[in-house]
């Protein structure tokens, strides 16, 4: 579960040893910093908390502020908890992409693009109601019964309806690594990851 | 920044003879049957050159037998063995998509002299 905090930079591709193309997802991932350590003893839980990229002194709040300078330690964009359980890190330390290997298998967790307000096919996949003959208009892209009538006369919770569609946490398993480029601090995914460019994403170790 | 385009310079070949839109050319495939690898040449015509740095490929459109045969080639794929550039044709545009609705004498391209 120990995992490290990435960009997306974006899509390319990279042939494979024969001689076919793959599509991987560019990451920007770490360097992170051991920003906090979580204890059982004193939070309830182990985790350690890392930091990624830098942010300017007075954009931060006070008490973040205080943490950071306790350790003296320059202020992190942003900050995310992995387990890593059975490690030896103090705060400071960096934890870089070398925490994976190529060929392993990796989850990415991120948060999918904004779609705004979608209908009911968009969003949950329906059919849409009948077809375009028969006097019908209108109702293509319809939702249908949302219920039956005078029982239960309200409409249940959960029902499927149209409505914000998008932005919201996806984890995507078994994403294979294809390259790491220690230097560079990138780390080469095969297929799509969740989110927008820029946009920041967990790798996590199975 | 990262250069996308160029994230593993090895990739990038840098023997690849110059060619545009409208040459004709043959590019030489290898193809592997079995355990035996053999080369594969493709004739004609590269309507299309699209994309940069790995993502980079080329369309090359021929006709064989009245039946107009076009095949996409990744610019850098390690599957092609060599590129010769045969005819440098005299074209006024980037993607020769129109060629597809001529056929015989008005297919043909002006060659560069």
């Amino acid at each position: 579960m120990s995992g490290i905090i990435g960009k997306k930079i974006g899509m390319s591709t990279v042939f494979n040893a024969e001689g076919e193309i793959v599509p991987v997802t560019v990451i920007q991932a770490g360097p992170c910093k051991v920003v906090a350590i979580r204890t059982k003893e004193k939070d309830g839980y182990e985790a350690l908390q890392l930091g990624f990229g830098e942010r300017k002194e007075k954009n931060i709040t006070k008490p973040l502020s205080g943490q950071f300078k306790k350790n003296n330690l320059i202020p992190s964009k942003v900050l995310k908890e992995f387990k890593f359980v059975g490690t030896e890190f103090k705060i400071g330390d960096e934890i870089k992409v070398d925490l994976f290997a190529e060929g392993e298998k990796i989850k990415v967790k991120g948060k999918s693009k904004g779609k705004g307000f979608q209908g009911v096919m968009r969003r949950h996949g329906f059919g849409g109601v009948g077809g375009t003959t028969h006097g019908q208009s209108d109702r293509l892209r319809a939702p249908g019964s949302i219920g039956a009538s005078s029982y239960p006369s309200r409409v249940f919770k959960g029902q499927r309806m149209a409505g914000r569609m998008g932005y919201e946490n996806v984890t995507v398993s078994n994403l294979k690594v294809i390259k790491i480029l220690l230097e560079q601090n990138l780390i080469l995914v095969k297929g799509a990851v969740p989110g927008s460019i820029n946009s920041y994403v967990e790798l996590i170790k199975k | 920044m990262v250069d996308l385009n160029n994230i593993l310079p090895d990739q990038i070949k840098t023997d690849i003879p110059k060619f545009a839109s409208g040459d004709h050319i043959r590019v030489h495939v290898r193809v592997v049957e079995g355990d035996k690898e053999r080369i594969q040449p493709f004739e004609g015509d590269v309507i299309n050159i699209r994309g940069a740095g790995a993502t980079k490929t080329f369309t090359v459109r021929k006709v064989t037998s009245g039946v107009g045969v076009e095949r996409i080639f990744p610019y850098y794929s390690p599957k092609i063995a060599k590129i010769e550039l045969l005819k440098e044709g005299d074209v006024r545009r980037a993607k020769l998509y129109y060629l597809r609705n001529l056929s015989g004498k008005a297919a043909r391209i002006k060659s560069k002299i």
